[in-house]
């Protein structure tokens, strides 16, 4: 059991569960953000109950920001130590003819969608933690008495070059998980008589959820 | 008949730096090896009182596992299921450049030329890739094991695995994980092999990892250059092998 981690299968182990992981995360900030297309109320409703309730707040939020760092430091860990695995490179390499584009460059997928945390980070997240716990502002209410959640939403998709970053980082995304995936799976030895059905799922997954996170970005800039 | 220019890897020795060379061959046939091109190749450089290009060969019939050669940026070049050896020049046209080189890992150091010393999948087999059996004139016909008919082909597909590295050689992380899961799955699937099953996977990853083998990304480019047709299945049972291994240990 201790040698596990140290182990190349240990570690892509670590790497899947922290993806399926943040693919269950991911299709529940959709959920929640889709709400905003249907109801304003609802989506406030909601948005407080996240931002204020402990469980949620103290224990799932730092578990989900470790979650985040650990995929992308062990995505480094893994990339420096396979770049060191072939010191001298091919003169010629055909990689396409073999493989899929995103599964080959998902560092350059996962660095963008990290950039794209970092905005989205300075976006809404810091803001919250300033509203929230340096000023000490959890009422989660505007000046006028209402909530202030879907407000401040539809006030970040105002600007087109933001809606057009997010809109690019969401592509990313989309090539980030139309491998990562089903590699996910492999990683984790689930590979048997269900890895259609799986491989299906997930082709639909990496794709309506980028596509449903541009829709939003868009409805909240054409509606403001 | 084709004429062809070839920018073949020449490195004297495992210490020099090594660099690409051109070459010209004439009067190929389509129905030529290319193992045979090569051949033509050495016997005009030999005649012209130059180092033949070096390059691993055996059986020339896709079962030792011995040649190898990096073509035109392929394990094997363009074909499918085939070795270098089984590999035909009509896959090429007249007046083709064709660009050869050695598997490259950093587990498969350059020996000379195009040769690549691949021992370190004889010290992964010598760590667990065999059943331990009482050869001492009592040995069980091993068909007086039932086995299912599902477990035995799945067995009998990844044993078809040739040991010829292509699988690190394609790898954009030079790993050795379809090579390994073979190697596992070929006894983990019989009731032969699970005497042993835990050591063995435990001690195989250990020394796989322990060669500076990458570590497996599931681009699956090992899977389609494979010459045996090897499954990436084989490296999810390896995967489950080990996580249930690590935990009995």
């Amino acid at each position: 059991m201790s040698g596990i981690l140290n182990s190349s299968i240990g570690r892509k182990f670590a790497m899947a569960l922290s993806a399926l992981f943040l693919m269950i995360f991911l299709l529940q900030h959709f959920t929640i953000n889709l709400l905003s297309v249907f109801s304003a109320d609802a989506f406030n409703e909601v948005s407080h109950f996240m931002g204020t309730f402990w469980l949620i707040q103290y224990v799932l939020q730092p578990v989900l920001i470790f979650g985040v760092i650990f995929h992308f430091i062990m995505g480094f860990v893994l990339e420096i130590r396979n770049r060191n695995a072939r010191q001298v490179s091919y003169a010629k390499n055909n990689g396409a003819a073999n493989s899929s584009w995103m599964s080959r460059n998902m560092i350059w997928s996962g660095l963008a969608i990290l950039a794209f945390i970092g905005l989205h980070f300075y976006d809404f997240w810091l803001p919250e933690i300033n509203t929230k716990y340096i000023q000490g502002d959890m009422s989660g209410l505007l000046a006028n008495g209402e909530f202030r959640y879907f407000e401040e939403l539809q006030h970040k998709f105002v600007d087109i070059w933001r809606v057009v970053l997010y809109c690019i980082a969401f592509i990313f995304l989309a090539l980030h998980l139309l491998h990562g995936f089903s590699s996910a799976f492999q990683s984790t030895g689930m590979n048997n008589k269900y890895s259609k059905g799986l491989q299906s799922f997930g082709k639909a997954y990496a794709i309506i959820i980028p596509l449903g996170f541009i829709f939003i970005a868009l409805f909240h800039h054409f509606t403001h | 008949m084709m004429n062809l220019t070839l920018k073949i890897w020449r490195q004297k020795n495992a210490s020099d730096k090594g660099s690409m060379v051109d070459y010209k061959v004439s009067d190929i046939s389509p129905d030529m090896s290319f193992l045979e091109m090569l051949d033509v190749l050495n016997e005009q450089l030999i005649n012209n009182n130059e180092e033949p290009v070096a390059f691993d060969h055996d059986c020339r019939e896709g079962i030792c596992g011995m040649c190898s050669l990096y073509i035109n940026g392929e394990a094997h070049g363009p074909d499918r299921g085939v070795t270098t050896c089984q590999l035909h020049m009509r896959m090429f046209k007249d007046g083709d450049t064709i660009t050869i080189e050695p598997f490259r890992a950093t587990a498969f150091p350059v020996v000379k030329d195009l040769i690549v010393d691949r021992s370190s999948f004889d010290r992964i087999q010598h760590a667990g890739g065999f059943i331990s059996v009482n050869t001492s004139g009592n040995t069980i016909d091993a068909n007086a094991i039932p086995v299912n008919k599902h477990d035995a082909d799945k067995a009998f597909e990844a044993a078809t695995c040739i040991g010829c590295g292509a699988c690190v050689a394609s790898c954009k992380n030079s790993s050795a994980m379809l090579f390994v899961g073979a190697k596992v799955s070929q006894f983990a699937l019989l009731p032969q092999g699970k005497v042993e099953a835990t050591d063995r996977v435990l001690n195989m990853v250990k020394q796989m990892d322990e060669e500076g083998f990458g570590n497996c990304t599931n681009t699956g480019a090992c899977e389609v250059e494979c010459p045996k047709g090897i499954s990436l299945e084989n490296i999810a049972r390896m995967n489950r092998e080990y996580l249930a291994a690590s935990l009995k240990g």
